[in-house]
C-alpha cells in the first residue's frame, strides 16, 4: 500500500511560513492499494489536494472518518469525488449514541455552515456506521475501534493482503487517567489492540509534556506518550502526527528531538510531514 | 486478549482514581477490576487476583439483607442490575473470607453503549 500524508496539522489549518515544512492543512491520508483500492482517513483540509490528485477518478472512493470534529471534516464539502455523478463515495464514520451518523453529517453540510445539502451532492453516495466488525474494502481489510477522545471516535487498522498494517490513531489519548503511562496491559489500554505490531502507525502528538499537564482529557497526547504507546504496541515505524497549530515547524524539531533522546525508542520515527509518502 | 471496550477502559480509570470502592463487571460477570477501596472491601488485591469469574466470585463474598439474611448471588444487586439492565440500589451486608462483616450501600450502574450493548456494570459502594 501507499500510504500519502496530505494534511497533518490538528485542531486548525495553520498555513503560513511556520509551519511550511510540516505542513498547515487538517487532518487527511490517502491509500493506495496494488489493486486499485483508494481510502482517504479523514477529511480534514488536506482532502482538497488529495481528491483533485485522483486523475482520472477511480470508480470508487472510500472515506474513513474517525471522528466528527470539524478539522476531520471541513475539508468534505471541497472534495471533487462527491461532484461526480457515475462515481461510488463510501463515507465510513461512527454513530453517536443518540444519532445516526447521516444526521450527524447534516449537521455541517447543510447552511448555513455549507450551501450544498449532502442529499444534493452528485456522487453516489453511501454511509455506514462503523462498529467492531471487521469489513473488507476493496483489497483491505479494515478494522475500527472506539478510543478516548471527546465525542465518538475510533481509530482504523488496515491490512492489506501481503499482511502489512497501517494503523491511524489522530486524535488520541491513551494516557488519560494513568498517573504513570504506559502502566497497563494492552487489552486495558485505548488503541493498544488494533495498533499492536503495526508497520506503520501514525499516531496523535499534539503536545509537549508541558502543555499536557494543562490539557489532560482534551483528547490529545504528548510527543513523549505517542513514544511510550508505540512501544506498548511493538510498532515497526512511528508517524507522529496531528501538530499542534501553536508548533512551528522549527518548535517540532525540537520536541520530537528532545522526546526521542529521552525514550530511545528502538523503532523508526518519522515525523508527519505534509506530502510524505510510505510504501508499505 | 482482545480489547476491552473503551467504555469499560474509561470506567477502569475513573474507579482506580476514586477512594470510593468500586467492581467493574463486564457482560457475563466477569470481576474484570476492582480498586483499592474494594480491595479492602474484599480483602483481596486486584494485583494478585486479575479478573474473578463471576461464579468464584460468588465464593469470596457472602451478601445479606439488612436481617442479615442471605441473599442468593442471582439476586444480588450486581447480577439483577447486568440481567435487567437496570440501575440497582440498595443496603445489605458483606462478609469477605476474613469474617469482617461490612454495612454497605451499594450502587450499580449498567454501562450501555452506542447501539444499546451492554459492556458491564459498575459497583458503587458506601460504608454505612
Amino acid at each position: 500500500m501507499l500510504v500519502t500524508l496530505w494534511g497533518t496539522r490538528g485542531s486548525l489549518a495553520t498555513p503560513g511560513p511556520e509551519t511550511e515544512r510540516y505542513g498547515g492543512n487538517t487532518s487527511c491520508v490517502s491509500v493506495h492499494g496494488r489493486e486499485g483500492t483508494v481510502l482517504v482517513l479523514d477529511a480534514g483540509t488536506g482532502i482538497r489536494p488529495m481528491g483533485a490528485s485522483l486523475d482520472p477518478p477511480p470508480r470508487r472512493v472510500d472515506i474513513l472518518l474517525t471522528h466528527l470534529h470539524m478539522d476531520h471534516i471541513q475539508g468534505l464539502g471541497f472534495f471533487e469525488p462527491l461532484f461526480c455523478p457515475d462515481l461510488d463515495v463510501h463515507i465510513w464514520g461512527p454513530a453517536s449514541t443518540q444519532l445516526s451518523l447521516q444526521a450527524r453529517l447534516v449537521r455541517y453540510l447543510s447552511p448555513p455552515l455549507f450551501p450544498v445539502y449532502i442529499r444534493e451532492l452528485p456522487c453516489r453516495l453511501h454511509l455506514h456506521e462503523v462498529g467492531d466488525a471487521e469489513i473488507d474494502i476493496g483489497e483491505f481489510r479494515v478494522s475500527a475501534a472506539r478510543v478516548c477522545h471527546p465525542g465518538p471516535t475510533v481509530g482504523f487498522r488496515i491490512r492489506d493482503p501481503k499482511d502489512k498494517v497501517l494503523t491511524y490513531l489522530p486524535d488520541h489519548e491513551p494516557a488519560l487517567g494513568a498517573l504513570t503511562f504506559p502502566v497497563l496491559p494492552r487489552a486495558w489500554t485505548s488503541g493498544a489492540v488494533i495498533a499492536e505490531e503495526s508497520d506503520l502507525l501514525i499516531h496523535d502528538s499534539q503536545y509537549s509534556a508541558h502543555e499536557y499537564h494543562d490539557r489532560v482529557g482534551w483528547g490529545h497526547s504528548s510527543m513523549r506518550h505517542v513514544l511510550d504507546f508505540a512501544s506498548l504496541v511493538d510498532a515497526r515505524h512511528l508517524v507522529p502526527f496531528h501538530h499542534d497549530p501553536g508548533h512551528s515547524d522549527v518548535d517540532l524539531d525540537r520536541l520530537l528531538s528532545e522526546a526521542i533522546e529521552e525514550a530511545k525508542p528502538p523503532f523508526r520515527v518519522t515525523p508527519a510531514r505534509e506530502g510524505a509518502t510510505f510504501r508499505l | 486478549m482482545p480489547s476491552k471496550p473503551i467504555q469499560m477502559i474509561l470506567a477502569r480509570q475513573l474507579a482506580s482514581s476514586l477512594a470510593t470502592p468500586i467492581f467493574l463487571m463486564d457482560a457475563e460477570g466477569t470481576v474484570i477490576y476492582f480498586n483499592e477501596g474494594a480491595e479492602i472491601l474484599l480483602n483481596e488485591r486486584f494485583e494478585e487476583t486479575g479478573e474473578i469469574p463471576a461464579d468464584e466470585y460468588a465464593k469470596l463474598v457472602e451478601v445479606t439483607d439488612e436481617a442479615r439474611k442471605p441473599i442468593p448471588p442471582e439476586k444480588w444487586p450486581t447480577r439483577v442490575a447486568r440481567t435487567q439492565r437496570q440501575p440497582v440500589s440498595r443496603t445489605i451486608w458483606t462478609r469477605n473470607r476474613n469474617s469482617e462483616w461490612r454495612h454497605l450501600q451499594v450502587t450499580v450502574i449498567p454501562i450501555v453503549g452506542e447501539g444499546g450493548a451492554l459492556h458491564g456494570v459498575m459497583n458503587i459502594f458506601w460504608e454505612l
